[in-house]
């Protein structure tokens, strides 16, 4: 019985630490998971601005051209290519969360639990947001 | 639960509202997505956008029904997710208190912006 117990000496993690983040090697569906809630913090954070934009957008012509130079001559000592790079951080997390929400309500309704099915909705997810962030980076930039 | 869940002895950590929590994060979140479809089907079909289209799209009743539907959905949306981010990541109770009263604050604020701006319409 003793030899049996001692087979493999596997690393065991119970109260996880923040130093041993680094250490792990999540699969596709654990990274989905962290991601989700590292971009609904983001949005969380990045609220008022996103508030503030939408009401300078809204307020009159003349905000509006605040709105539309905000993203050319930037904002405050801020210039226009960092707030571009804000927003597509925000578009990242927006859609990031957004495509990960439609997986967690379609695993929900059909109950497609299965450890392959995980994995490749994923996959898709992560390349689906990268994908349609990196196209409207593209429209941002160019 | 313990037979003394009262006092200093009282628990003060977790979520514990089972079904009703999930199933609320998840209404809203549909119903936030039928917000930005109507918003991006809005913004792809139509002529060059600019301040006239873009105040238009939010100045229809049912627009701004919606808008205001999806902006209370938010609030609750986050806070729920926001109290699992600090339920699961802060131990210490008065810490994880602050973070909420901050979390709670900070959205409350910003959903009244929202409705100001989408009201001055």
């Amino acid at each position: 019985m003793a030899e049996t117990t001692q087979v493999q000496k596997r690393p065991v993690f119970r109260n996880i630490h923040i130093t041993q983040i680094v250490g792990y090697r999540l699969p596709p569906a654990g990274i989905v998971s962290i991601l989700h809630r590292v971009s609904g913090v983001l949005m969380f954070l990045l609220l008022p601005f996103v508030i503030w934009l939408l009401d300078v957008s809204l307020t009159s012509e003349i905000s509006f051209e605040r709105f539309t130079s905000t993203f050319v001559a930037g904002l405050g000592f801020l210039p226009g290519w960092f707030m571009k790079l804000v927003a597509l951080a925000l578009i990242w997390a927006f859609l990031h969360h957004f495509i990960a929400g439609v997986r967690h309500l379609w695993m929900d309704m059909t109950h497609s639990v299965s450890k392959q099915q995980g994995h490749l909705s994923a996959v898709i997810t992560l390349a689906a947001s990268v994908v349609l962030t990196l196209a409207l980076a593209f429209k941002l930039f160019f | 639960m313990t037979d003394k869940s009262y006092g200093s002895k009282r628990l003060v950590v977790g979520a514990h509202y089972g079904l009703r929590d999930w199933l609320a994060q998840r209404v809203t979140a549909v119903l936030m997505a039928l917000f930005t479809l109507a918003l991006v089907a809005q913004l792809l079909f139509g002529a060059k956008l600019g301040y006239e289209r873009w105040s238009a799209i939010f100045s229809t009743q049912w627009m701004k029904v919606l808008a205001f539907v999806t902006i209370m959905s938010l609030l609750y949306h986050v806070w729920i997710g926001m109290r699992d981010v600090w339920m699961d990541y802060v131990k210490p109770v008065g810490i994880k208190l602050v973070l909420q009263v901050f979390t709670l604050s900070w959205l409350v604020g910003c959903t009244g912006w929202t409705v100001q701006v989408l009201w001055r319409l």
